[in-house]
């Protein structure tokens, strides 16, 4: 079949080619900016523009050095506050996924298992809000959740209470706004699951003696847990980084690594530190997805066996 | 209504039908069941007996009611009006997970999270039998199918014909008094077809649970089931065994379902006892049949008479014998499927028959050939007189 391999090969070069694109873009927009953050993490802060010191610096002896330093990762693991705020924030992100997902679970699958128009109504509905500003949608929630904001005077209003409850500028604003402005991240996911899901599948465990919870338990939720997986990183990932929504609605004790974050770059100007939170910050993110992943593919690989 | 006139019987057609025997109550009874989607009504509200044992079909196009009617006996659709009795006990209010029936999807619906034998454990699991029965339950079950060896498998590294076997071992497992069958060998290939068909009535035989069987195809209908019931419209058109049903087709639309027919359209002319005369137009004269099972017409009421083609003789010379319907024609178009030939002969009025003949020998020269003057006969009883 040698006849096949001069178009076996132009193919393969054609593959590579398209593939190029992807791999410029990520290379540019990802590997290089990250790169970057890497090298200032590793520099130290000085009072100039930029505000840090180069990485390749020249000697008074002519001679190129590499400067080098990893003062501000120790200056984390040292540094008590960093690791409250790390783990306060995973704790945040976690509590908001599941609770999107508590959510975010039976709304999916009401609407999969609606009339098909009325599915299409009820999924334009949950990605009608994307059509505004996710700034002013979370400005917003100040005006609903204010003092003297919406909510607190019609409960004043109506005698339910006599003095105004305090319901922002704290930790609940804060689930309460990752929880509404990432339920849409969960649904979408389980939705095309749930959608796609034989229903032929819950009627024969029906007919095999499971009542409806056991068929939900049974057959249902194992089959769309990767629509959960999925439904849950792309709300966990943006939550734990998430700066706006704490800033907005979060409490001065409410310590997010967003805020951090902006506090390092734009208040202490620490450049250094800053980068170094962002890249621990990855590394927390990255480590736990490539676990998964592996974890995942050699279970693929063990089911074909 | 007809137990004393038993000619013609299909497997288990003979004397000793459960259908026929007194002392046996009915597995199942629908009366006056009914179904209602909207506007749509998908089943017209009909009654039906099944007996222990039987392999019944319920054989209809699309749109006909067939699945409605056995999703309604497994229990996933509520009649609008009705009862259904299973081994006497009303189960029109019952959900699916309590009834003593268990269906065999159509897409076999096997779990795919699940191993072959998990899949057969399942309803098993669900009633609570103790651990040991179930894996010796499940054991005997995946032996019986044959798939003891692909216990440990995922159901999508099994071909179809192995997935089917699964998902009959799962709904039989639990020994319902009813296993219901939509299409069970629809998505199977031709030759594969045949064999499952037989493996499926050994089983059922051996088992001697009742089988309900929806399918669309006729000739899968007819060589499985003990009876059939003929859907269209909602409505039941025939009930009975394979041969009444092929042999005695109550009205136009079973006699054109099941296997081919000609119909000549006519009136009656005379009656004399169970021998019908019939003015025919389109045959150029008189023609005669018996009414056997039919109801008997009155004079001058127009009607049909339908003869299958394999009932007609061709030939070239002018036939003789008493009580013979002889016609003139031309062949007209002829076909070779080698064990047979059909041919399609062109009467003087116009009408085409459709005539089959069996090719018994090798070497016989085509005594018919296109464009021949040829006479078409048949035995006078082989016609069946229909109601307009």
């Amino acid at each position: 079949m040698s006849w096949l391999a001069p178009g076996g090969d132009r193919r393969t070069l054609w593959l590579r080619r398209a593939l190029l694109p992807p791999y410029a873009w990520l290379l540019v927009f990802f590997l290089a900016p990250f790169l970057i953050i890497l090298k200032i993490s590793l520099a130290d802060p000085l009072v100039a523009l930029p505000p840090f010191t180069p990485l390749l610096d020249w000697a008074a002896s002519g001679w190129q050095r590499i400067h080098a330093t990893i003062d501000n990762y120790l200056f984390l693991f040292q540094d008590r506050y960093y690791g409250v705020i790390y783990l306060n924030s995973i704790k945040m992100a976690a509590i908001s996924t599941v609770l999107c997902l508590l959510i975010g679970y039976p709304m999916a699958y009401f609407i999969a298992r609606q009339p098909p128009g009325r599915r299409n109504v009820l999924l334009l509905a949950v990605i009608l809000p994307f059509w505004i500003s996710f700034l002013l949608r979370v400005y917003a929630w100040i005006g609903l959740l204010n003092t003297k904001g919406v909510i607190n005077n019609l409960l004043l209003k109506s005698g339910l209470i006599e003095q105004p409850l305090v319901l922002i500028y704290n930790d609940f604003a804060v689930y309460l706004g990752i929880v509404y402005s990432y339920l849409p991240f969960m649904i979408l996911p389980l939705y095309a699951i749930l959608e796609r899901m034989d229903r032929d599948l819950e009627e024969a465990a029906a007919d095999l003696g499971a009542r409806r919870w056991q068929v939900f338990r049974d057959v249902t939720l194992p089959l769309s847990v990767p629509g959960i997986v999925g439904g849950s990183l792309l709300v966990f990932i943006p939550a734990i980084g998430e700066f706006i929504i704490p800033a907005l609605l979060g409490g001065s004790d409410t310590l997010m690594i967003g805020r951090a974050l902006w506090d390092e770059f734009f208040i202490n100007r620490d450049w250094p530190v800053a980068s170094a939170v962002s890249v621990v910050l990855l590394l927390i993110l990255v480590l736990p997805m490539m676990w998964f992943q592996k974890t995942q593919a050699g279970r693929a690989e063990r089911r074909l066996v | 209504m007809n137990a004393s006139n038993q000619t013609v019987g299909g497997p288990g057609g003979s004397g000793g039908a459960p259908w026929q025997d007194p002392s046996l109550s009915p597995i199942v009874e629908i009366r006056g069941l009914a179904k209602q989607f909207g506007e749509v009504t998908a089943v017209d509200g009909v009654d039906l007996e099944i007996y222990p044992g039987e392999l019944f079909s319920i054989l209809g196009g699309s749109g006909s009611g067939k699945t409605t009617l056995l999703r309604m006996l497994a229990g996933f659709e509520a009649p609008s009006a009705g009862r259904i009795l299973i081994d006497g006990v009303d189960m029109t209010d019952v959900p699916p997970y309590e009834r003593p029936v268990n269906m065999m999807f159509q897409s076999y619906a096997l779990f795919p999270h699940m191993s072959v034998a998990q899949n057969v454990a399942y309803g098993l699991r669900k009633e609570g039998v103790p651990a040991a029965d179930i894996r010796r339950r499940v054991g005997e079950m995946l032996d019986m199918v044959k798939l003891g060896r692909l216990a440990n498998r995922k159901p999508r590294q099994l071909s179809g014909g192995e997935s089917q076997r699964v998902a009959l071992a799962r709904a039989l497992v639990k020994r319902p008094k009813l296993l219901l069958l939509d299409e069970p060998l629809a998505a199977l290939d031709k030759k594969l077809r045949e064999h499952t068909q037989f493996e499926l009535m050994n089983l059922q035989d051996e088992l001697g649970i009742t089988f309900i069987v929806v399918t669309h195809d006729q000739e899968e209908a007819m060589t499985l089931s003990t009876r059939i019931v003929v859907m269209n419209d909602g409505r039941f058109e025939q009930v009975g065994t394979p041969g009444e049903i092929y042999e005695y087709p109550r009205n136009r639309f079973v006699a054109e379902f099941i296997g081919k027919v000609n119909l000549l359209a006519g009136h009656v002319k005379a009656v004399v006892g169970e021998r019908v005369e019939v003015e025919c137009e389109e045959a150029g004269g008189t023609l005669a049949a018996r009414v056997e099972r039919s109801a008997a017409l009155p004079v001058g009421h127009a009607c049909w008479l339908a003869v299958r083609p394999e009932k007609i003789f061709i030939s070239k010379e002018a036939p003789a014998g008493e009580g013979l319907a002889a016609l003139r024609g031309v062949v007209e178009d002829l076909g070779y499927y080698g064990n047979l030939s059909l041919y399609r002969v062109r009467l003087q009025s116009g009408k085409i028959l459709q005539v089959s003949g069996q090719n018994r020998m090798r070497t016989a020269r085509k005594t018919v050939e296109w464009d021949d003057e040829v006479w078409v006969s048949w035995q006078e009883p082989s016609a069946i007189l229909l109601d307009e």
